[in-house]
């Protein structure tokens, strides 16, 4: 057990009291980068490096590290009390969470929130500490076929599952598709539907779609329901993070499928966000009371920050053993890793024993450390919520603009976002379900990516997706979950001829 | 058109009319969708599929849904479905319009004093506050803004000559 | 006071004002806000990983009084990196680091831009690339790996940064210089091709020494040759007995290909002179630090520092060339 010695190595050097301070910061500064739409880990490094030249190698890194668990758990506040994902991961929390918000539950769902996503990385923790040789081999086994399967799944294990009317959920999805296609053509370095215009050059961002869809689509609704947020009435004390945790364990088939899920994409180059989705939509048809998610059920927020989390934190693991960033939050990691003369790579784990474990050791703290201090706020944030609406709505509009300008510092994507508001108002009350769309716009363009990067290396074959036991597996999966009512239709059938 | 209903008469544009406008708008995004994919290639080329393979044929997806929608909407809507009503749609319009003016005012004004009108626009307009209370919140939103984003974490906001004014 | 004198007081005053206002002219200039450090690629590649450890130098040795905040606009095969700067006339606090993209994306998307929109600040390194390939494959040398490229036909996979970008071109090159068919297959970043090789779904790559040197080292992948005219200089051990400069030259073994890439330093258009100045002694200055010369040892750099016309004469030949090398390619925009 030579990992456990090194582990609790890596402990005696993260429990000092100076690093455990230095782990508050960082934590706190993470939640704020979470929260604000348009600061990103980047800014809060800058922040930061000045101070870490006079730590250790390893106090640094355990700072930096820290901001990206507290923007994990951040994400998740604005996504709950305002229908405002601030990453492509938390997309999926707001289908639950924003609901109950509105039900008065705003406790309840950042809870179960902050709960389910240190369980989701205490898990993923734990499988870095005892297998991370073997899951770094697993993750070189992912060329583009087999990414094409993972983002297949992520797509099929999630579309279907809307009452909306399949046209409608089709338009949606394929307006994400071509939405994501503007732009820079990766496979051929060319341009494409952007007309000319230079500022269609970058695409369009996620977060800008997100914030006008949600966000300011939200605003609207709200307008016109009359002038007030519903769930005024939300619990503003500690008791309710206790009376949650008495009902969680209920869900911990849910919560157990969600971490497997998260590790596997987060070890595929896949990432948080199909994970996020895929456990969403595999929680639904699962659970009994999956008819009832959207609709503010607690189960529907513990899967996917459980999966996302677990994602985000697994994801470190081929950054650290690869040297290839998940998301931009992780790339911060790297470039912090690059500062301190650390090459990340397989040899990391062999040179560099002290530093790896004590950033293992980390987690494990980073992570109990950020779940006490941002479930000490879930009071805080959800007394937001009763801030008067002709306040708090002009500031969430503020806000709004500020993450979308920061995204490519870009006034044009201000407006952007004004017309992806209005177009939300009208596509929500026209029966459109938007997270097809918002899934698209995310993994539309890296999922044609690797689609022509497989036909490409097969010379047109789409034989390669079942050229290996790995992609086959996921293929069929995918299959399994795009027709999966077909499915269980069928079984039920079965079942209720067989005892006659 | 629309059925008056008991009392009050709440009256608004038709949901079927709206739905079948979106439907059309849809369409003419799916042909904007199709013409840029044939613009760039849609056979098989050197790099494999081109460039507008893809989107050529999500255009094709989306064209036919929203043919299909259309559709729906003028069957299945009973024509007396109101989408809303439209003493809602000025509440709407109320927010629509002022955020608007917002976005186009950013790049002229810089995000800081756009912001400050916008908080006390809502504040004064739609929340009844004293001119001291809105004039604090309206002030010192952008105030926090500012140090939080421009002196805390390095991030350049949009400024106007306001700004350039004062050196910030 | 007479009038005399209150005249002779009012002249001191403005004069002392006048004075007051143009003394900061005359020292040299000093950023006065925090300085935007432009990367016009994605996270984890070549240009990323030297800007960042810019940034690194930069804030320990206290080189500068503002902050850097390093940037990636990837945008647009980099297209809007570039863009972005190109607006910024006269704001002396953004500056970008360049790598071959500054010709090629502007060659192949037709983007309203030219490295001249920019102010040329100094040339940093040059940065190599190898032709790397997985370490489990038999092949000793170039000819070696040159006859299973021409025995497979044209299924051989060659996996590179971006699309009609350096690495295509290099890929373009060996192409025509032995006439071996390659599938060119684009990824996203560096890190993601040698990956990529790492995992055997493609058969070569042409990654920049940094890009691939933590999997030469833990025994993954190897190298066949350099694209330069001489060997690498850097003669410490990374793998085994094997060093940089134990890779021989394409050249030498029959491959007769040559290319080197700018790391290279511009800044916004309409800078003053004193601000270039400026810049390019924060430069002279990371260049002297170890963080620096450990940075250019790691990633076999060739460490060629050129500033003024020197510089945009080197540009300018290079934008030719890339010009003549994308046109024989067929990467134009239409």
């Amino acid at each position: 057990m030579e990992e456990l010695s090194n582990l609790f190595h890596g402990f005696a050097v993260v429990l000092q009291p100076f690093n455990i301070m230095v782990m508050v910061v960082g934590i706190l500064l993470g939640v704020i980068i979470g929260v604000l739409p348009g600061l990103g880990g980047a800014n809060g490094v800058a922040i930061l490096l000045p101070l870490t030249f006079s730590m250790s190698p390893t106090s640094a890194i355990i700072m930096l590290s820290c901001i990206y668990w507290g923007a994990l758990f951040g994400g998740a506040i604005t996504s709950v009390l305002f229908n405002i994902p601030g990453e492509p991961w938390s997309v999926a929390t707001t289908f639950d969470g924003y609901p109950m918000a509105q039900q008065g539950k705003a406790g309840e769902a950042l809870t179960a929130a902050f709960t389910s996503s240190f369980v989701g990385a205490l898990f993923a923790v734990i499988m870095i500490t005892l297998v991370a040789p073997l899951v770094a081999k697993f993750a070189l086994e992912f060329g583009p076929a087999e990414k094409f399967g993972v983002y297949f799944l992520a797509f099929c294990s999630f579309v279907g599952m809307s009452k909306e009317p399949p046209a409608k959920t089709v338009a949606s999805m394929m307006i994400g598709f071509a939405l994501g296609a503007v732009g820079l053509d990766q496979m051929t370095g060319q341009l494409r539907l952007t007309f000319g215009v230079t500022e269609l050059l970058t695409g369009f961002d996620f977060l800008i779609a997100v914030i006008g869809l949600f966000g300011i689509g939200e605003i609207l609704l709200t307008m016109e329901e009359g002038l007030s947020f519903k769930g005024r009435a939300a619990v503003i004390n500690l008791r309710v993070v206790i009376q949650t945790w008495k009902e969680l364990p209920r869900y911990w088939m849910t919560s157990l499928r969600s971490c497997l899920i998260g590790c596997w994409m987060g070890v595929t180059p896949a990432g948080a966000t199909p994970a996020s989705f895929m456990s969403y939509g595999i929680a639904k048809r699962m659970s009994k009371r999956g008819n009832n998610f959207g609709n503010g059920e607690i189960e529907g927020v513990v899967a996917p920050e459980t999966a996302a989390h677990a994602a985000g934190t697994s994801a470190l693991l081929p950054m650290l053993a690869l040297g290839v960033p998940g998301s931009p939050t992780a790339a911060v990691l790297l470039g912090g890793l690059l500062i301190w003369g650390l090459q990340p790579g397989p040899m990391l784990f062999i040179e560099q024993k002290d530093f790896v474990w004590g950033l293992i050791a980390s987690m494990y703290l980073g992570n109990v450390v950020g779940l006490i201090i941002v479930l000490t706020c879930v009071p805080l944030f959800a007394a937001i919520l009763r801030i008067p609406f002709s306040i708090i709505a002009p500031i969430i509009l503020v806000l709004c603009a500020i993450g979308a300008y920061s995204v490519h510092n870009s006034t044009f994507d201000v407006v952007m976002m004004m017309v992806f508001g209005v177009a939300g108002y009208l596509l929500k009350k026209c029966g459109y379900p938007l997270a097809p769309l918002v899934l698209a716009i995310v993994l539309g363009d890296k999922a044609e990516e690797s689609f022509r990067q497989s036909l490409l290396a097969s010379q047109g074959s789409l034989g390669i997706f079942w050229s290996n036991g790995l992609v086959g597996t996921i293929m069929a999966l995918g299959l399994i979950a795009l027709f999966w009512p077909l499915i269980q239709a069928g079984l039920s059938r079965l079942r209720s001829i067989a005892p006659a | 058109m629309a059925k008056k209903s008991k009392g009050a008469a709440a009256s608004g544009p038709a949901h079927r009319s709206v739905e079948m406008g979106v439907a059309i708008f849809i369409g003419l995004l799916a042909l904007i969708t199709i013409g840029g994919g044939l613009a760039v290639g849609i056979d098989w080329g050197a790099e494999g599929p081109k460039a507008g393979f893809f989107p050529f044929y999500v255009g094709l997806f989306i064209l036919g849904s929203s043919l299909i929608n259309l559709w729906h909407a003028l069957r299945n809507n009973p024509s007396d479905k109101l989408f809303a009503e439209w003493i809602q749609l000025r509440q709407v319009m109320s927010v629509v319009i002022p955020t608007t003016i917002y976005v186009f005012l950013i790049p002229w004004i810089g995000i800081y004093v756009a912001s400050l009108l916008l908080i006390a626009l809502f504040m004064r307009w739609l929340g009844k506050y004293g001119w001291g209370y809105v004039a604090a919140v309206a002030a010192g939103t952008p105030l926090v803004i500012f140090v939080v984003f421009e002196k805390w974490f390095l991030v350049p906001l949009p400024k106007g000559p306001i700004e350039e004014f004062l050196g910030l | 006071m007479t009038r005399s004198s209150k005249r002779y007081l009012l002249g001191a005053m403005a004069a002392i004002s006048v004075a007051g206002i143009f003394a900061p002219a005359m020292a040299a200039w000093e950023p006065t806000r925090p300085v935007e450090f432009i990367i016009p690629a994605g996270t984890g590649g070549g240009a990323d990983q030297m800007a960042r450890t810019i940034q690194g130098i930069v804030t320990k040795h206290n080189l500068m009084k503002q902050p850097m905040v390093v940037i990636n606009k990837s945008g647009g095969a980099g297209g809007e990196g570039f863009l972005d700067v190109k607006a910024s006339k006269g704001n002396p606090h953004k500056i970008i680091i360049t790598l071959s993209n500054l010709f090629t994306t502007p060659m192949a998307t037709g983007i309203p831009f030219n490295w001249k929109d920019l102010t040329p600040v100094a040339m940093l390194a040059l940065d190599e690339f190898v032709l790397w390939v997985n370490a489990e494959k038999p092949y000793k040398s170039v000819k070696d790996f040159v006859d299973a490229a021409k025995a497979a036909n044209g299924t051989f996979k060659m996996s590179g940064t971006g699309s009609k970008q350096e690495d295509q071109i290099i890929t373009e090159a060996i192409q025509k210089s032995t006439g071996a068919k390659f599938i060119y297959i684009p990824e996203r970043g560096g890190g993601a091709v040698a990956v990529q090789l790492v995992g055997n779904h493609v058969d070569s790559t042409v990654n920049n020494p940094i890009e691939a040197v933590a999997h030469w080292r833990g025994g993954k992948l190897k190298p066949l040759c350099v694209f330069d005219s001489k060997k690498l200089d850097y003669k410490e051990k990374i793998a085994g007995d094997l060093s940089w400069n134990s890779i021989p030259t394409c050249k030498s073994q029959g491959l007769n290909t040559e290319y080197l890439m700018l790391r290279g330093i511009f800044m916004s258009p309409g800078a003053t002179k004193e601000q270039v100045d400026y810049y390019i002694a924060l430069f002279r200055k990371v260049r002297e630090t170890p963080e620096w010369k450990k940075l250019m040892e790691d990633g076999a750099f060739n460490t060629t520092f050129m500033t003024g016309d020197a510089y945009v004469k080197w540009v300018a030949t290079e934008e030719k060339r890339h010009e003549e090398l994308m046109k024989a390619a067929g990467f134009m925009a239409k």
